[in-house]
């Protein structure tokens, strides 16, 4: 068990102590070591992505009482590879009047920040890629980016339907950042800090889930719709706007996008995992085995919710974003502020 | 004509030279045949059997095939269920356009086979096979769902053996 929980950290330990066999100058070792941890999380990064575009099929079908894929593989785990080769191989369709580069730059610029959130997430004990101090800061303004790209995607595509989706996109991300960091600034409130190693410090007796259950409630309404997953996924909405931001793209341009939802939902799981259910922490399991536990347990809600209820429309998201979530939150902050006044009054 | 024979000879060699380039397209053909998305298009009263496909009873779903695509850039099929008159086929031809390839076609119910029941109309085309080359098709009026998913394996099979296609069309001459 000892030897799982410091896997990790002994493999990068083990890299550093043969180069340094090898006298190698410090800056080197540590570069290596990054360039290291950065595979790392790609490779983890796109086979997450695999594993979670199957278990949504398959939830999807449990959810509407049908088998789901089950042919390729045992109960079809190999779908979502086929479905990768073909991706691979398909036409790259670029619109003649499209806005060449800025149809070209617009899907990864929504992958970047999606992989550079992996960056200051505490994935077990001592497996902070960067130990940040201002990690959730970092956090939400990195995140924030993703929106650019976004409304780039709809502008180079020069389609209505395309223009429309991304303006969508953006109305909505920007609505719904709001409560989700006024959310979260109740627990910086009561941590004092927003390292995130910090964070999951402090909730090593109690998880801020059961201080803080309003905000973890908004957070997770507000991430949904930052995700633009169901009930909130207006911005390809099919029924209007064809594909949204997609219609114009194929093959890989399209996947990559694809691949950007999935690792922003990881991502988005693991903050909250972070923030509100104690990180790492857990008895018997290895910390890293027990943060990615709890990590699929929201992705698993969150999927259940995307296949259970039925897209909301656009005016409603709006005033559910400005006129019920912000005020809410806005409450929450006031209250835990009282909060921790009396507690620390109480003290003496 | 004398280079004509020649060629086949070099193509051997090619081939021989190219053979990490084939087994790729071996791979990319096995993912082509098992995953295909179709297009979200339905035309007439075959689109309703098509629709029934994907739910629960049927399920197309078991063969990957769900996934049915809003927009034709992400789109490998197309079905088309139903008659095409006159005023539709440019339509049609401009989303086929749209599609990125590889691309498949299929022709479901005897409306897009050759007319059907309305063959004899001055509207409606004899057959979707005048202007797009369809790869499967599939009889009935309508199809029933288990003939939608048997002319999907059919495409399958086709798509992972290029070669038997090609043997069938020479038989025939
Ligand atoms: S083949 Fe029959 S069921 Fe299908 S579209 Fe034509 S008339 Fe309708």
């Amino acid at each position: 068990m000892e030897l799982l929980e410091r896997l990790f950290v002994n493999i990068a330990g083990l890299a550093r102590t043969l180069m340094a066999g090898w006298s190698l100058p410090n800056s080197i070792i540590e570069l290596v070591v990054l360039i290291l941890g950065i595979i790392a999380i790609i490779g983890l990064i796109i086979v997450d992505a695999i594993i979670l575009v199957w278990l949504e099929r398959k939830i999807a079908g449990f959810i509407q009482e049908r088998p789901g894929p089950n042919r390729l593989g045992p109960a079809g785990v190999f779908q979502t590879i086929a479905d990768t080769f073909k991706l691979l191989g398909k036409e790259d369709v670029i619109p003649r009047s499209a806005d060449r580069w800025v149809f070209r730059l617009a899907p990864p610029l929504v992958f970047v920040p999606a992989i550079m959130l992996y960056a200051v997430i505490p994935f077990g004990k001592d497996m902070v890629p960067v130990d940040l101090n201002v990690g959730l800061f970092y956090c939400f303004s990195i995140a924030s980016l993703g929106t650019m790209s976004f409304l780039m995607a709809g502008w180079g595509s020069h389609n209505k339907y395309s223009l429309l989706g991304g303006m969508r996109t953006v109305a909505q991300m920007i609505s719904y950042e709001i409560p989700l960091l006024l959310s979260v600034l109740g627990v910086v409130m009561i941590v004092g800090s927003l390292n995130l190693s910090d964070i999951v410090a402090a909730q090593k007796n109690v998880w801020f889930i059961i201080i803080q259950p309003v905000a973890f409630i908004i957070y997770l309404i507000a991430a949904t719709a930052e995700l633009n997953r169901g009930p909130f996924d207006l911005p390809e909405g099919e029924q209007e706007l064809v594909a949204g931001v997609y219609t114009e793209f194929s093959g890989m341009r399209w996947a990559l996008f694809f691949l950007a939802e999935y690792t922003n939902m990881v991502a988005t799981a693991a903050i909250a995992v972070t923030l509100f259910f104690g990180g790492w922490h857990g008895p018997w399991l290895p910390s890293w085995m027990w943060f990615f536990l709890k990590v699929y347990l929201i992705i698993f809600f969150f999927m259940v919710i995307k296949w259970t209820y039925p897209r909301i429309r656009v005016d409603h998201l709006m005033h559910f974003g400005w006129k019920f979530l912000i005020p809410l939150s806005l409450a929450n902050l006031l209250l835990t502020g009282v909060g921790i006044e009396i507690y620390r009054f109480m003290r003496g | 004509m004398g280079i004509n024979v020649e060629q086949p000879a070099d193509a051997k060699q090619l081939l021989k030279h190219n053979i990490i380039l084939t087994s790729i397209e071996k791979v990319l053909n096995w993912g082509r045949a098992h995953s295909l998305w179709p297009l979200t298009f339905g035309i007439a009263c075959c689109a309703i059997e098509m629709m029934s496909t994907t739910n629960s009873r049927y399920d197309l779903s078991r063969f990957g095939s769900e996934l049915f695509r809003p927009s034709p850039r992400q789109a490998d099929l197309i079905i088309i269920p139903g008659s095409v008159n006159k005023k539709l086929q440019p339509l049609v031809e401009r989303v086929y356009n749209q599609m990125a390839d590889p691309k498949y076609v299929i022709a479901m119910g005897n409306c897009a086979i050759s007319g059907g029941p309305y063959r004899d109309s001055y509207t409606v085309l004899p057959g979707v096979n005048t202007f797009l080359p369809v790869d499967v098709y599939i009889p009935g009026c309508p199809p029933r769902p288990e003939a939608l998913i048997d002319g999907v394996l059919k495409l399958r099979e086709r798509i992972m053996h290029p070669e038997r296609a090609v043997k069938v069309s020479q038989d025939e001459q």
